[in-house]
């Protein structure tokens, strides 16, 4: 039965790995890249991680799989913030199919009045 | 029934079968991350490719981890995601105008 849920949890890493590596290669804009491909990468390798837990138990490995899932979780995600904010900082127009960008808004009313 | 499964249904044959295929496949999409790295249009298209080819690095150490029974790669895969981490921030340090140092 561990075998089991090790095969299938490693096959959904794979899986969600395969979506965002796709949504990477043919998304048309920055943006979309990075939000395909952040979200569904770190969840397939969370996953692929949880599933040491189900192969070796409560051992020195599976603990060790298990400590790692936060921390890649909270590091790709803050990686991930802090680089399309400079991108968008950088100067990177949005697609073509995009019709509002709230942020450059946002960004406008505080160079207008600063202490609101 | 649990005894069964576990050594008659899914030995330790179709384990390693299955682990080498997801291992292939993982390298496979590292190339996807190269043709992005390569190919993208501008510089945080090339960033993003350097961002998902480290965490898919992590999922290539646990698998070869399983497969070759080095338990030691799981803590090379633990150091690197700090390492992508820190190697993306200052990236994104540098994108945003400032200086490294600030």
């Amino acid at each position: 039965m561990n075998n089991i849920f090790f095969i299938v949890l490693m096959a959904v890493g794979v899986l969600f790995n395969i979506f965002g590596c796709i949504g990477l290669m043919r998304l048309p804009d920055v943006y979309n890249r990075l939000q395909a491909s952040t979200k569904c990468v770190t969840l397939g390798t969370c996953s692929i991680l949880l599933s040491l837990v189900f192969k070796f138990g409560f051992t020195e490995i599976g603990v060790k799989g298990l400590l790692a899932i936060p921390l890649l979780f909270f590091a790709s995600t803050v990686a991930a913030h802090a680089l399309i904010k400079g991108a968008h900082t950088f100067g990177v127009k949005l697609g073509d199919r995009c019709i509002i960008d709230e942020y450059e808004k946002e960004k406008l009313n505080k160079l207008k009045n600063p202490f609101n | 029934m649990r005894t069964i499964l576990n050594e008659y249904l899914i030995d330790m044959d179709t384990i390693n079968q299955f682990l080498s295929i997801a291992l292939y496949v993982q390298i496979a999409l590292c190339f996807f991350c190269l043709y992005r790295i390569i190919k993208g249009p501008t510089i945080p298209d090339r960033m993003v490719g350097i961002d998902i080819f480290g965490i898919l690095v992590v999922g290539i150490c646990v698998i070869i981890a399983v497969l070759t029974n080095r338990m030691y790669l799981i803590d090379i895969g633990i150091a690197w995601i700090i390492l992508s981490f820190i190697g993306t921030l200052t990236l994104a340090k540098y994108l945003g105008g400032r200086r490294l140092n600030e």
